[in-house]
């Protein structure tokens, strides 16, 4: 019963969203676009926070990695082909996610959190070194990837509805696979391995060989959001690869609720459409944005999505 | 004489200066109880986490089915067919018990890492993990594992580690902590599992331990004191100083 509701309503949401170029002009797609995209981010995070335990602060690399790899791909003055830039950016971010995930997954709890972030530092500070990456100041790509395939264009990402049917089916498409991911044979023993992994490991899991899978499936999705960032904004700089931003991802998963993949796309438009609202009443914005996120996580739990659980269980 | 299921030679593990487990040798053999007994601090526990591989020991060997197991991690000695419950409960505790056990199930798939199969449509593992809470008989299969009493839970460990489907069992004390009744069906489980499995038992209800133990050892200070049959360790004089005690009476 309650199943059949949560589909319903993630249905009725994604219609809305279908709907929603009708309805809204240029402004509000980029926005939308852009909450989408963050989206896609924190439901990633959540597959390690919620789903396995494991919080890492240092997720923001493997988007900035989506976002670098569609730079060195384009072309100066001319577009990357998207069936070509885009899997290779998200194949940058898996192998880069193999490669961090092997060397970070030997620590846990606290020191899994600063060991995330400095791997997370250390490529942003190679990126501010790096003159081929623009150092500090960034880089444009002036060109749009192309969605020309044998002549056939289905969509220009130029217009502003085009860019944003592309991230709404990246949305789609993130939210199944996850979903997908989390109700397999592993994703149940990533819950076992959130709850009690010396447990999981006596009943002879080889818990690591998880974890590193769910690190891997985890960035390769922020590698796609990181593209579908650069993408919009024609901008890369360092700051897509930074702790702020790791730390903003990971608040949107708190505050959404951890471990349900919904509450992490609820937080992302929570926050970003709080952040957009209150940068237009007060430039002091930080401070109620802080004390909402404060009083959120006391009075919630489980989050904005618990939240709802809560008023669908009321109603029964 | 059939062969052991599991042997461990010489083995020790050194805790800085301390030697908790200091050169002990022991056998187990499919369809036998063999129960570790000794005062607090004899090592008895780190005997078990060096059968199962929470523990490194410093030196000995430990042979198992064939392999050498001396040192390997957790999940592979699991793997071989050796499962364990422990002293204190160590559940999955927001899952149903039922859950629990289909986990447990899940361990013994050898199908990678099982991304691409929906966990509820995987029928095998909901059997196994019906049969080995039917096996402990457990009947609230579909409570909350921390909501459970103590005396379940325990019950339940013992059901995850059947559903693994493991040839040897350690059990460290399953019987703390439970009321007398209780005590009574979980000993007469013990009994009734070691007709088909190697079992490990460290327990300190003697009552229990002389009722259904086929082989009895004695660990005082990481050694082993004595090891036989249950009326011989009875009648040990050593045993009885060192362990039992004059005035406590033997059973």
């Amino acid at each position: 019963m309650q199943a059949a509701r949560e589909r319903t309503m993630l249905l009725a949401a994604f219609a809305l969203l279908a709907l929603f170029p009708l309805l809204a002009g240029t402004f509000y797609l980029q926005l939308f676009a852009k909450i989408m995209i963050m989206a896609i981010f924190a439901m990633s995070l959540d597959l390690l926070v919620g789903y396995t335990g494991l919080v890492s602060f240092g997720h923001a690399a493997f988007f900035g990695i989506g976002a670098y790899a569609l730079f060195v791909l384009s072309p100066q003055y001319a577009a990357a082909s998207l069936y070509l830039s885009l899997p290779m950016a998200i194949g940058a971010a898996a192998v880069a996610a193999a490669v961090i995930g092997l060397l970070v997954l030997r620590a846990s709890g606290v020191s899994f959190i600063m060991v995330t972030l400095a791997f997370a530092q250390m490529l942003f500070y190679y990126v501010i070194g790096s003159k081929t990456l623009g150092g500090s100041d960034g880089v444009y790509i002036y060109v749009k990837p192309s969605t020309t395939l044998f002549g056939w264009t289905p969509v220009s990402l130029d217009r502003p509805a085009g860019f944003y049917y592309l991230v709404l089916a990246a949305l789609a498409a993130t939210y199944l696979v996850l979903r997908f991911v989390t109700r397999s044979l592993f994703g149940h023993a990533l819950l076992g391995i959130r709850s009690n992994e010396s447990r999981m490991r006596a009943l002879g899991f080889a818990t690591t060989s998880y974890k590193l899978a769910a690190f891997v499936i985890a960035g390769a999705i922020a590698g796609l959001a990181g593209y579908l960032d650069a993408t919009q904004f024609g901008f890369v700089s360092p700051d897509l690869l930074g702790w702020r931003l790791s730390g903003e991802v990971l608040m949107m998963v708190i505050l959404g609720g951890m471990g349900t993949l919904y509450g992490s796309v609820l937080g992302a438009f929570v926050l970003v459409l709080l952040q957009d609202g209150l940068t237009d009443v007060t430039r002091h914005w930080l401070l109620p944005l802080g004390l909402f996120i404060i009083l959120a996580v006391l009075l919630l739990p489980r989050g904005l999505g618990g939240l709802l659980r809560r008023a669908e269980k009321a109603h029964d | 004489m059939t062969e052991s299921v599991l042997a461990a030679r010489d083995l020790a593990r050194q805790f800085g200066g301390l030697k908790a487990v200091d050169g002990v040798s022991l056998e187990l053999f499919a369809g036998e109880i063999h129960a570790v007994i000794g005062p607090n601090g004899a090592g008895k526990t780190t005997l078990i986490n060096l059968l199962s591989g929470d523990l490194a020991p410093t030196a000995g060997s430990i042979r198992f089915a064939g392999h050498e197991i001396a040192g390997a991690t957790p999940e592979r000695i699991a793997q071989l067919g050796i499962g364990r419950s422990y002293q204190r409960v160590n559940v999955f505790a927001g899952f149903s018990a039922f859950e629990n056990c289909r986990l447990a199930a899940q361990a013994r798939l050898a199908h990678g890492l099982g991304l691409f199969r929906q966990a509820r449509d995987v029928h095998v593992l909901n059997e196994a993990a019906a049969a080995a809470l039917e096996r402990v008989r457990f009947e609230r299969s579909e409570r909350i594992a921390e909501t459970l009493s103590h005396g379940e839970q325990r019950q339940l460990e013992i059901a995850m580690t059947l559903a693994t489907a493991p040839k040897a069992l350690l059990l460290d004390e399953p019987l703390a902590g439970m009321g007398a009744e209780e005590s009574e069906r979980m000993t007469a489980l013990i009994a009734e599992l070691g007709r088909d499995h190697a079992v490990l038992l460290v327990e300190h209800d003697m009552d229990a331990v002389f009722r259904i133990a086929h082989t009895l050892t004695v660990m005082v200070d990481g050694k082993v004191l004595e090891s036989g049959a249950p009326a011989a360790i009875r009648a040990s004089a050593a045993v009885q100083e060192a362990y039992l005690g004059s005035d406590e009476t033997a059973p």
